[in-house]
């Protein structure tokens, strides 16, 4: 094992500047009088530092596949940014063994004017590929990007998803100890991401060094087998994906209960709003921590000001886990409203069924002709422990956000039969 | 088998021995301390990036190329009426369409080399930002530019002393070295430039109006012999007026160079360079951070 990446107490700091205006005459002639270039600007500037990253240190070895996560802004692109050594760090080391290439951008150095053919050598050698590197690879790269017909038109004229494809593939293609990708997953069609997933899988598993960023969960569970959790600057988790990702999905923002929203929070215009959400269990408590087998009831308050609504109201709750993905969607009909006060349901969901994990709901208040009057999304977000299922023994794995309990008829010559 | 496990031994050696090869220690302040290497490993980036720029420089005109030909030719005719016929200026007995020509060259060269190198940085945001290379490949990529439009319109001048019937004399083969030095003399404000434009765009300003004032400040449209002696010295503090008369000297080949003025020219060039380079160098870590 070769420790390809290596950053010690790696730390980035930008000067901000803040500007602040002089508001006396007498201020402003004197700051005139000082530095006339800077008053003439109107401004006074005092700056800042801001650390986008402070003390970073890990280590990858090769064959690694590692995404690196966290909300905008903490630090994710900037570490990207060090590593692929466009900007120098404020303090620290990185030892970098291999060579890299970083896409950090599609597309980058695409020249429109120039024609497909020419810009696949020109983005090659931006990215780090020789000449005859990109001979070789050439037809490839034009299979991969399904290209070919439009080979010598200018890019300019290419719909933004030949663009994309093309600027993947040419990317796709590099052999580089360690590939460092940003985002790229965010633009083109499901089936192009599907593809560039398939082949940043491969790229891992010539054992290569990738480095990737992303905001998908989906698409970092599945490529990689380790993560980092930036969080303001700072390494805040280092570990196993699946634990990584989900420190960092039940980490700040999932609220466990929405509580006394006004009109206004819902956009002031609507006719109906929801007040207060909650997950409670049987016994009416609020809690966010459920055992696999306990009842899970989900409470809520709506308020309305018009007491008729024309076209009725749908009420619907969608139980959604950490990448997003909807387990369930339930509604109820609601035809006329009576009062002004608010109104108070409850919805129990089906004990049992439900598998150990975290989750959260999409509420929505809305009719049939699309018409949304409030919607919520990624709230309450509640647990589900596992306290003896079945499954428990496959805690590594991912087995669904469902327990079924299917019939099965097996012969029964293949199954040992259970004492009586 | 021996010669088998040795080979394989040797094989291994060599990739371990590549990759070595491209360990690279980053440490707060200091840069990476392979920087002329990486120019060389990004040679084949240098090479794309001129061709890039020659490629799209006439794309989608109608003429194409041969705008390279039209404008000097112009500024040409335009120079010799109005210095040479209006003005009178002294010429030597040399024809005066080719002694501007001979000037106008160098003198194209420089100025575009000038406004390419400087503005290359900034045109090229979006590479600086987002991708690693030396970023020295970017002014002195662009320089390549200027040089196939100064190539093209040589081919005016084969033509204007074919039709004059001038045949130049063996210090000819001495332009290579008076073209080097005017690829010198841009890179070096070009390269201080490029770097002070990244962060004060003023300069775009500026350099247009630069080579503007040049043109007339610059030995293009008359020898510098009609500068009076006491100030000729001064005047050649102007690192062009070195390159103009080197290359008036290699292709008219009439006039002797006046070596003190040469020499002072070419410091300057010297001096230009080593403060561009310099200069670019302790800025361009910080590029990224605010372009």
């Amino acid at each position: 094992m070769t420790v390809r990446i290596k950053t010690d107490g790696l730390a980035k700091s930008y000067r901000i500047k803040h500007a602040s205006k002089a508001t006396r005459f007498s201020e402003q002639l004197m700051r005139f009088a000082k530095n006339p270039i800077a008053a003439l600007r109107g401004t006074k500037e005092t700056s800042e530092e801001f650390w986008a990253v402070r003390d970073v240190s890990f280590e990858i070895t090769d064959g690694e596949v590692i995404g690196v996560i966290g909300r905008n802004g903490a630090g994710k692109s900037t570490l990207l940014k060090l590593l692929s050594r466009i900007t120098d760090p404020t303090r620290g080391r990185i030892e970098l063994n291999g060579r890299v290439a970083s896409l950090l951008e599609v597309g980058t150095g695409f020249h429109p004017e120039l024609t497909g053919r020419e810009n696949i050598f020109l983005n090659g050698a931006i990215l780090g590929m020789s000449r005859a590197e990109i001979r070789r690879k050439f037809d490839e790269i034009v299979d991969f990007a399904e290209i070919d017909r439009f080979l010598d038109t200018p890019v300019k004229r290419y719909s933004s998803g030949m663009y994309v494809r093309l600027a993947f593939a040419v990317a796709a293609h590099l052999e580089p100890e360690i590939l460092i990708v940003d985002e790229v997953l965010a633009v083109g069609d499901a089936q192009f991401q599907k593809k560039c997933i398939g082949k940043m899988n491969s790229v891992a598993e010539g054992g290569r060094t990738v480095l990737f960023v992303s905001h998908q969960m989906g698409a970092v569970s599945q490529l990689c087998t380790r993560c980092l959790y930036m969080k303001s600057g700072e390494l805040v988790a280092d570990g196993e994906t699946q634990e990584i990702i989900e420190t960092y999905l039940s980490d700040g923002t999932g609220e466990t209960r929405v509580l006394n929203r006004s009109r206004k929070d819902a956009g002031s215009t609507t006719p109906v709003w929801i007040k207060n959400l909650s997950t409670r269990n049987e016994a009416s408590q609020p809690i966010s921590s459920f055992a696999h087998d306990e009842k899970i009831v989900m409470e809520m308050d709506f308020e309305s000001t018009a007491p008729v609504l024309p076209r009725g109201l749908a009420i619907s709750i969608c139980l959604q886990d950490t990448l997003n993905r909807r387990v369930f969607t339930d509604y109820r009909i609601v035809d006329r409203l009576i009062a002004t006060d608010p109104y108070h349901i409850k919805i129990a969901l089906p004990e049992g069924i439900i598998a150990p994990g975290n989750y959260s709901f999409i509420v929505s208040l809305h009719t049939f002709q699309s018409e949304v009057f409030d919607r919520l999304e990624r709230v309450c977000e509640f647990s589900v422990v596992d306290n003896g299922t079945r499954m428990s023994m496959f805690r590594a794995g991912d087995t669904g956000c469902l327990l079924a309990d299917c019939e099965w008829s097996l012969p029964e010559s293949i199954v040992k039969k259970e004492a009586a | 088998m021996v010669t088998d496990t040795r080979l394989r031994r040797s094989a291994k050696y060599s990739r371990h021995y590549k990759i070595m090869e491209h360990k690279i220690v980053i440490e707060a302040g200091t840069g990476s301390r392979q920087y002329w290497i990486d120019i060389i490993r990004f040679r084949e980036l240098f090479y794309f990036l001129a061709w890039r720029d020659v490629l799209v420089r006439y794309k989608q005109t109608v003429v194409g190329v041969a705008w390279a030909v039209i404008r000097p030719l112009l500024m040409m005719i335009v120079f010799s009426v109005v210095f040479g016929q209006l003005a009178k200026l002294p010429s030597d007995g040399i024809p005066y369409p080719i002694l501007v020509f001979a000037a106008l060259l160098p003198w194209q060269f420089f100025a575009s080399a000038l406004s390419e190198s400087s503005n290359s940085l900034v045109g090229n945001a979006n590479l600086v930002s987002k991708i690693y290379f030396p970023r020295l490949v970017l002014p002195t990529s662009s320089v390549i530019v200027a040089f196939v439009d100064f190539v093209i319109s040589f081919s005016i001048l084969l033509g204007l002393m074919t039709w004059y019937g001038f045949y130049p004399t063996a210090r000819i083969f001495c332009l290579p070295l008076f073209i080097g030095l005017a690829f010198i003399a841009a890179l070096g404000p070009g390269l201080l430039v490029a770097a002070l434009n990244v962060r004060f765009r003023d300069f775009r300003y500026v350099i247009p109006f630069v080579v503007q004032m040049g043109l007339y400040v610059s030995p293009v449209g008359f020898q510098s012999s009609v500068v009076p002696e006491k100030w000729r010295l001064l005047y050649s503090m102007n690192p062009m007026v070195g390159v103009i008369d080197g290359f008036r000297w290699a292709i008219c080949g009439n006039t002797e160079l006046y070596l003190p003025g040469f020499l002072l020219s070419l410091s300057f060039v010297a001096i230009m360079l080593i403060a561009g380079l310099a200069f670019f160098r302790k800025t361009e870590r910080t590029f990224a951070d605010v372009i």
